[in-house]
């Protein structure tokens, strides 16, 4: 668990961020979202003590990241960029031990530790291990980048940005990727983006961050239905409220009784897909895999939060 | 292909002149007048070479020591402030012609090596200095803020981040150094140091072009092979740190 406790940073009498408290449940992922300059970066800095917060703390798993010297506090957390940060004149392998070697791991436990973050992240050991980071492509150094972050074990990742430089494509499935491997290892993730959507799939809670302040934190359908203030409002668009909203939920949530003819949906598929293969196709009623229907007049309720409520 | 032939050529041609000069006797002829020996024989050419070249090296080995050391420390947090007064003092030794300092160092340190070191040692601080700096500083953000971020000391970034990427630039740096420096060793003879400026000096004074010529040549054709051995060792290196793809 992560506690911020009244953070604040000041540059010259200038507040970067302003008294910010919150709290991160243990394996969770909280979205740090804000315009540039709304002080989100700094924020995550303050937690691995890249920057120096000037008043409050940080409490991880109750214990404050001051007693420590930064450079051990910061071995012990996960720590991920955008435009990776590879050495470029390491290996991939190297890469990935870098922060192992520096704890003091055998060679032995290294080299596996190697193998296996590459083989979870979908890269043959035996093909990228000796690579230079300038030989792999722009997703695969990015995959490179979060595997290093994990190598330690640590409890607590944090990423600025970590997809800011992928293409969207790319983008999408190392977003789906992420979202797989915190689950498995139960990491707790503090994310900066400036993308909603991305905060929105993938994040368990959303913190706004407007002029150094938190506006709202919480779950991301509350940010979308329940706007704390108009800048969230603004942040989120008001064009793709409903759509992000639908994103949230998988198809089998909704799912009813009944037959439909055409090609079935996943199940795991949200309702934002569904909506979007019954618009595509002229469907009303879309069949699922291994049974059941979900209709549109069930998504359009979905994506009317507020008329849902008034009734 | 061509230039790598030319170069074995040059390398094979200046080492059967340094063994046996007198066998090229007939190439200086020309330039020789009222029958002046055509090959310079006061002392042997190859042993003026090495000498040259020992020189050279100690000097380019103290300045690059020197330098980096600067440029390493003005590059961290605690001595960024001396980066102005460090850039001067390397800035003076570059402009501070070699000849006077080669006057102000005899009365202190008499004849011989002493002064033409001190002068090439001054001469030669500028370019790895002000390479050093750029490759220090000149590494991509997201590197350092990773290394930072991952828990290294400063220490640890130095030698594993900082030096690693930045040494491409400072062997370029290097490679100026030696360069300039083995032209500049030849006025070194003019205060009794043994180089072979002590061929072209005795050229000039006998009005005999072909010991200015077989001096100048000699230093002309290391100075190529220096350049060249440099050259094709940042390319190594640079390739290894993965910066040039």
């Amino acid at each position: 668990m992560i506690e911020i406790r009244n953070l604040s940073k000041l540059y010259d009498g200038v507040a970067a961020v302003q008294d910010v408290s919150l709290t991160v449940e243990r394996g969770q992922i909280a979205a740090l979202v804000g315009t540039s300059g709304s002080g989100k970066t700094t924020l995550l800095r303050m937690i691995n003590r890249l920057v120096e917060p000037t008043s409050g703390q940080v409490l991880i798993e109750g214990k404050g990241t001051r007693l420590l010297p930064s450079h051990l506090l910061r071995r012990r957390i996960g720590y991920a960029i955008q435009g990776h940060g590879l050495f470029p004149h390491r290996t991939v392998g190297q890469n990935i031990a870098i922060v192992p070697r520096l704890l003091g791991w055998s060679a032995e436990q290294i080299r596996d530790r190697v193998d296996e973050l590459l083989a979870l992240f979908q890269l043959d050991p035996v093909a990228f291990r000796d690579r230079m980071p300038h030989e792999l492509s722009g997703g695969q150094q990015q995959r490179v980048g979060v595997a290093r972050a994990l190598a330690a074990r640590p409890d607590l990742l944090l990423m600025d940005e970590p997809f800011g430089a992928l293409d969207p494509v790319i983008r999408a499935k190392a977003q789906d990727d992420l979202r797989q491997i915190q689950r498995q290892l139960g990491t707790t993730l503090i994310l900066v983006t400036h993308d909603m959507e991305e905060a929105v799939s993938l994040g368990d809670r959303i913190a706004v961050m407007d002029k150094g302040r938190l506006v709202q934190y919480a779950p991301p359908a509350e940010i979308l239905t329940a706007p704390a203030t108009p800048f969230v409002r603004d942040l989120i668009g008001s064009d793709q409220r409903p759509f992000h909203l639908l994103s949230l939920t998988p198809v089998h949530a909704i799912a009813t009784e009944g037959k439909a003819e055409g090609a079935p949906l996943r199940r795991e598929a949200t309702l934002r897909d569904a909506l979007a293969e019954c618009l595509w196709s002229g469907r009303d009623v879309l069949p699922l895999e291994g049974g059941g229907v979900v209709t549109l007049a069930a998504l359009r309720a979905e994506a009317a939060p507020l008329a849902r409520a008034a009734e | 292909m061509t230039g790598r032939l030319l170069l074995l050529a040059a390398a094979l041609f200046l080492l059967a002149f340094l063994v046996s000069p007198g066998s090229f006797a007939w190439i200086f002829q020309t330039f020789t007048r009222n029958n002046a020996p055509a090959i310079y024989t006061q002392t042997p050419l190859w042993s003026l070479t090495l000498s040259h070249l020992a020189l050279v090296a100690l000097a380019v080995l103290a300045s690059t020591c020197v330098a980096l050391v600067l440029a390493v420390l003005v590059t961290r947090p605690p001595g960024r402030e001396f980066l102005p007064l460090a850039r001067t003092i390397t800035s003076v030794g570059q402009t501070f012609p070699p000849v006077a300092v080669l006057a102000l160092a005899v009365p202190v340190m008499g004849f011989g090596a002493g002064p033409t070191l001190v002068a090439l040692f001054l001469y030669g601080l500028l370019p790895v200095f002000e390479n050093a700096l750029a490759g220090l500083t000149g590494q991509p953000p997201s590197v350092a803020e990773a290394a930072q971020g991952m828990g290294l000391t400063p220490r640890q970034r130095l030698w594993q981040v900082d030096l690693p990427l930045a040494l491409p630039v400072i062997l370029t740096g290097m490679r100026l150094t030696a360069v300039i420096s083995l032209g500049t060793a030849t006025i070194g003879s003019t205060v009794a140091a043994r180089t072979l400026g002590e061929v072209i000096i005795a050229g000039l004074l006998s009005s005999n072009t072909a010991f200015v010529l077989q001096g100048g040549m000699v230093v002309g054709i290391i100075a190529v092979l220096i350049h060249e051995g440099f050259q094709a060792l940042e390319r190594i290196v640079a390739r290894r740190t993965g910066l040039n793809r």
